[in-house]
């Protein structure tokens, strides 16, 4: 049987749906007690992240599904959401979907082209259709992408 | 709010901390309906897209402040019932968040004075010993810093620009620079938040903003308004003429369908 921490993890991103939750960097922890109540905490990526809901109410589903059928989801802001927090995997997975993963923080800003991985890339906009991405244009083939924004 | 009833949050902790948490609350939420009705009339589809973005992070950093001031308040009103069901005279908006959007320059000229502004204030509430508070502003401060540099790109851009596009924006930095002065006086509410700590004298954020704003206009070409007499009243409930119309579009459908839900 699966843990309540598999099941809430398996929750993919409604915006991006190549990565889950827990790839994100959203799902905080998963907390159960003698009784089987469950306490999934998470924390949005934006102040205004409009996924949340549905984020929220995917994870309620799933747990109910798997027979977590008593369980909670709780939001936190603090300590506030970093790409940092998202797993190499995550990174990988983003670039073979034609995003270009975000520059560690604390790193060198360099974004390379999803499709040909070139460097010499130029932003068209720093704001994209989603909160969490930049669009994007190479130089070198030409092709416009998005840019998952270092935040 | 009159003010006695302003001294009166002033003298009394929970309410003091209700009140500083709603003024931001009220920031957030007036710019974010502003720039909503901008979509669809940017220069550009990027813009668009650009001021829907921004717009949805300062609702959620609303969202956010609204939730914690029903909580601190006690009664049990949620953030809806503070955004719609509040009258003009509750809420405690700066009035340069409520000005009209006039042309692209204007609107750009607003917004680049306030993410200046929130800028500061972000970076100094996350110091804030309400720790709600703090959780807020550690958000903010990174989404603020993407707005502030993308409303100081199109000030550059537009000031260094064409001839119409230069006059456009100083036109858009002298309509407003009146409401400005209102960002940084400090009340009672203000006071107390910054002996309690979790707050900060706007006072303070002063000299760093209008360094930063100058530099700015500098870069652009544009000239510094002149000083004009500060306009206030917004922290205390007293709006302009346009702050009617845009809460009657906003409140509409809670006060039309009360209770009503999706």
């Amino acid at each position: 049987m699966s843990t309540a921490w598999d099941v809430a993890a398996s929750v993919p991103d409604p915006e991006i749906p190549v990565l889950d939750i827990a790839e994100m960097g959203i799902l905080r922890s998963v907390a159960v007690d003698d009784a089987g109540h469950v306490v999934v905490t998470i924390t949005p990526t934006y102040s205004g992240c409009p996924a949340m809901r549905a984020i929220e109410e995917s994870i309620l589903d799933d747990l109910g599904r798997a027979g977590f059928t008593d369980a909670e989801v709780r939001t936190e802001l603090s300590p506030a959401w970093t790409t940092d927090w998202m797993t190499e995997e995550a990174r990988h997975k983003l670039e073979a979907h034609g995003i270009a993963p975000p520059s560690r923080t604390d790193g060198p800003p360099e974004v390379r082209c999803p499709q040909c991985s070139s460097t010499r890339t130029d932003i068209i906009s720093p704001f994209g259709s989603t909160a969490c991405k930049a669009l994007m244009v190479c130089s070198e083939c030409g092709e416009p992408f998005h840019h998952f924004k270092p935040l | 709010m009159t003010d006695s009833t302003l001294t009166q949050h002033g003298a009394n902790p929970t309410t003091a901390l209700f009140a500083y948490v709603l003024r931001h609350a009220d920031d957030c939420l007036i710019l974010s309906q502003r720039l909503g009705e901008l979509i669809s009339w940017a220069p550009e589809l990027e813009e668009d897209i650009a001021l829907a973005n921004i717009a949805l992070d300062i609702l959620g950093t609303a969202r956010n402040l609204l939730q914690h001031a029903g909580a601190t308040e006690g009664v049990g009103r949620t953030e809806d019932d503070l955004a719609f069901g509040r009258s003009e005279r509750e809420f405690t908006n700066l009035l340069l968040v409520e000005t009209e959007n006039g042309d692209f320059g204007k609107s750009m000229a607003r917004q680049y004075l306030f993410d200046a502004y929130q800028d500061l204030l972000w970076n100094q509430l996350v110091e804030s010993t309400d720790e709600r508070l703090a959780g807020v502003a550690a958000k903010a401060r990174k989404e603020s810093a993407y707005h502030l540099r993308h409303s100081r790109s199109w000030v550059v851009r537009l000031g260094d620009g064409t001839e119409e596009s230069h006059q456009r924006i100083q036109g858009g930095f002298d309509s407003v620079w009146r409401f400005t002065g209102e960002m940084f006086i400090d009340d009672d509410v203000d006071r107390v938040a910054a002996e309690q700590g979790y707050g900060i004298l706007p006072s303070s954020l002063e000299a760093d903003w209008s360094a930063a704003v100058e530099a700015t206009l500098t870069e652009a070409t544009l000239a510094l308004p002149d000083e004009t007499s500060v306009r206030t009243g917004g922290r205390n409930g007293l709006h302009s003429e346009t702050m009617g119309p845009l809460l009657a579009e906003m409140q509409h459908m809670y006060r039309s369908f009360p209770g009503a839900s999706w």
